[in-house]
């Protein structure tokens, strides 16, 4: 019988693999971006998964929003890269020091 | 009994596309993991009931984030074998580290099956209601009492496609772009002029 806990347990593991993905790839900035998208699927499956266990529609609207988010997110970022991709040809995030923050 | 086959189909593949996803050499093949991984988790959401959310994962996500996310990888010319430079000496840290949040996570839930703690139950102003459509109630739900959040939404994405396209845009010094108001200035008789040249004779212009 499939209940809340499996849910919880494939989220889980989808979200430290989304963490797992930023460490390794530290200087792909694309794939870093990727694995921020793992992580939101990850707490959407999450707010779904209880949402259909409380009987509860909150969760669902809220997982549109995170969605919302994450595809302005994705749009920003992926403009930001593209932007520091002409001003540098590279977009090793090791080089990313122009600011000096 | 296929509901149970479906879950540990679905759950299996989204976890090893995840996987792939982090660990392709390629960076347009951990684009196509990506999407295999969002076609799963789709999956999950149908097998709950959820069909609006995971109809709108498919759409967003599959259509139009992966798939700018295969533009940017396709048009920018990057040497990924240089960028995969670290991923073995990060590895031993970031397995420590995904072990200790996995432990965490883990204990969370085997905390939660050996006696959960009571956090009261939903007020059931959201309760799912019987014989209505996922769709219809959730659309009920977002245009009554999360309308003002519905808007904030929809001017978080204005506000993110607006910023996608000033951060993007670059004036070129090669083109000639049109300008409406000199056009919309622009007069029949400055443009022409009615001449009645004599016979033999060109006109001068």
């Amino acid at each position: 019988m499939i209940g809340i806990e499996h849910y919880v347990v494939v989220s889980s593991i989808l979200f430290v693999l989304g963490v797992l993905g930023i460490f390794l790839n530290r200087k792909n900035i694309i794939v870093i971006l990727m694995a921020i998208e793992l992580i939101l699927l990850a707490v959407n499956i999450n707010l779904v998964a209880f949402s259909a266990f409380l009987h509860d529609l909150t969760g669902q609207i809220f997982a549109m929003f995170v969605l919302t988010v994450a595809a302005g997110e994705a749009a920003i970022g992926l403009a930001i890269l593209v932007q520091y991709f002409r001003g540098r040809g590279t977009i090793a995030v090791d080089d990313v020091n122009r600011m000096k923050g | 009994m296929i509901q149970v086959f479906a879950f540990y189909l679905f759950a299996v593949l989204v976890i090893l596309s995840g996987v792939f996803t982090i660990s392709s050499r390629n960076p347009v093949h951990s684009v196509l993991w990506l999407i295999l991984a969002f076609f799963n988790g789709a999956g999950l959401m149908v097998l709950v009931g959820a069909e609006f959310i995971a109809m709108l994962l498919v759409i967003v996500y599959v259509g139009a984030v992966a798939v700018l996310f295969l533009f940017v990888v396709m048009m920018l010319d990057i040497d990924f074998a240089e960028l995969r430079a670290g991923f073995m000496k990060n590895f031993p840290l970031g397995i420590a580290i995904a072990l200790v949040l996995l432990a965490e996570l883990v204990m969370g839930v085997g905390a939660y099956q050996a006696g959960a703690l009571a956090l009261g139950t939903p007020d059931g102003t959201a309760a799912t209601p019987d014989g209505v459509s996922n769709i219809a109630a959730i659309g009920a739900l977002l245009y009554g009492r999360y309308l003002f959040l519905f808007e904030t939404a929809g001017i978080i994405l204005l506000v993110a496609m607006v910023g996608a396209i000033v951060l993007t845009h670059r004036e070129r010094k090669d083109t000639r772009p049109q300008n409406v108001a000199r056009q919309n200035a622009r007069r029949p008789w400055e443009a022409t002029i009615n001449t009645r040249p004599e016979v033999g004779k060109g006109v001068e212009l």
